[in-house]
């Protein structure tokens, strides 16, 4: 199983941890040619404006969105949801594949950052999932086929599934829980 | 689902994760915050005078101009981080306020304080302070900083200094790797580290916390040769917006930066960038006029 993490800009360092974690070798993504033979990609948390512009510059964003379309799994963590979404109420460069509204720095700025635990029923075993949210975004509203993965209390949509695609506002690379990252990986084994 | 918890340790270091492989840039006034973005910036720093003017003009170096900052703020979607004066802890309250979205506690503003620095556990907002060596590094995260950058000589265009700091850094974490726990209290009472810091460090390979680079960056290869000493992202102050064409010298940082590692990109990113800012060498400047001596 070949695994990407998108290594523009932000904490791409953790998502390999983890996926070494659970004995995978990731590649690190920085130019098209390292997105060949992939058999998923992360995208992960950073600055989705950083990640825009390097997209473009270096031809990432036309190959990147073709992965999506051929059904292979591609997981966006807070600036990768962004990533990933067909809108977030403004123009900046985006793969645009994932049938999501998303708005961004969402719960306001960094004081507004926060933890909370989660249910989330797709992960097993099921139990609290610890969640980090920083500067995080938020979906304000899905379309048909995206399944909604977790919610805060008040209704508040954090995490979504569309077919092979994943987002979530939050950060699983930041604790010590890999169940997210197993559920990622399932999803790719189940597409190979 | 439990209470939402702000504040807490975890996402003031998280928030420096996400910055990591990224350029934070000084900016002046909105207009420059606007290109530091567009340039692909992962943050930006906010402040009255860059450096090399402080350097210049002398005076008190102070936080900004609360609308100021407000403006670049409002001006981009980005971080906004934001500098109080070392030992100040009212600036540094006066920016909570603001709502910025990390505080520097910065040698490049005229201490307010020569003795004590900030009590930053006592903030929700994260705080990032400098460092010339590992004591010094681990005695800011004792009192709470979030996030550590070498200082380098700020307001210079001259990258000695951030080099000797960043090596002198990564030297130390490999010296006390090995080292036996008697041995490691040893080295906490010469470096004037907290000893729990210190053998954190050993045990993980590095700090506990993010380290970015800082003080004389003005080319894409210097931000490369940060990234390559083993740094996990820059800061350049006076380096852009005192070159000849800063849009395109951000630019060409930001991209240098991601592409640490790749020589051909580095070299054609380097292309065609106009004059740097011109500079002042390190060596030249007496002690008293040096701002990395600032702080302890």
């Amino acid at each position: 199983m070949k695994i990407g993490v998108l290594a523009l800009q932000g904490a791409f360092i953790e998502h390999i941890k983890v996926l070494r974690s659970l004995d995978v070798e990731p590649v690190e993504v920085r130019k098209p040619e390292q997105l060949r033979d992939l058999d998923g990609l992360i995208i992960p948390g950073g600055e989705s404006t950083t990640f825009g512009k390097l997209a473009v510059e270096y031809d990432l964003i036309e190959p990147i969105r073709a992965m999506c379309e051929q059904g292979k799994p591609v997981w966006g963590t807070c600036a990768g949801m962004i990533f990933l979404a067909k809108d977030v109420g403004r123009a900046q460069p985006l793969i645009g594949v994932m049938d999501v509204r998303v708005k961004r720095n969402a719960f306001g700025r960094q004081v507004d950052s926060f933890e909370a635990d989660l249910d989330i029923p797709a992960l097993e075993p099921r139990a609290p999932f610890h969640a980090i949210f920083i500067r995080a975004p938020f979906i304000e509203s899905v379309g048909k086929g995206v399944e909604v993965l977790a919610k805060l209390d008040n209704g508040t949509i954090v995490a979504a599934r569309q077919k092979n695609l994943l987002a979530t506002s939050f950060h699983p690379e930041l604790t010590n829980d890999a169940r997210f990252h197993r559920y990622f990986l399932e999803r790719v084994k189940k597409n190979g | 689902m439990a209470e939402k918890q702000v504040g807490t340790w975890a996402v003031k270091v998280g928030l420096a994760q996400m910055l990591k492989g990224g350029v934070i840039m000084d900016v002046t006034t909105a207009e420059q915050a606007k290109i530091a973005e567009d340039a692909g910036a992962c943050a930006v720093m906010a402040l009255e005078r860059v450096p090399a003017d402080i350097r210049r003009e002398g005076g008190v170096a102070r936080m900004a101009d609360p609308t100021k900052i407000i403006e670049i703020m409002e001006a981009v979607t980005i971080p906004v981080m934001a500098k109080a004066r070392i030992g100040h802890f009212v600036e540094a309250q006066v920016l909570e306020a603001l709502g910025v979205d990390y505080i520097d506690e910065s040698e490049v503003l005229t201490p307010a304080d020569e003795e004590n620095h900030i009590d930053k556990h006592n903030f929700k907002v994260p705080f990032v302070c400098g460092c010339r060596n590992l004591g010094e590094a681990l005695r800011r995260i004792g009192e709470g900083a979030a996030m550590i950058r070498t200082k380098g000589e700020a307001g210079t265009g001259d990258v000695v200094e951030a080099v000797r700091h960043a090596r002198t850094v990564m030297g130390e974490i490999r010296r006390i790797q090995n080292m036996r726990p008697d041995e490691l209290m040893r080295v906490a009472k010469e470096l004037g580290a907290p000893y729990e810091l210190l053998k954190e460090t050993a045990e993980l390979g590095r700090m506990p916390v993010v380290n970015f680079a800082a003080g004389g960056i003005a080319t894409p290869a210097d931000a490369a040769l940060m990234m390559q000493l083993g740094v996990d992202g820059v800061f350049v102050g006076s380096g852009i917006f005192k070159s000849d064409d800063p849009a395109i010298r951000a630019k060409a940082i930001v991209e240098a930066t991601t592409h640490y590692d790749d020589p051909e990109i580095i070299a054609k990113v380097s292309r065609g960038l106009g004059q740097p800012m011109s500079g002042l060498a390190a060596r030249t400047i007496p002690e008293k006029e040096q701002l990395a001596v600032r702080g302890w």
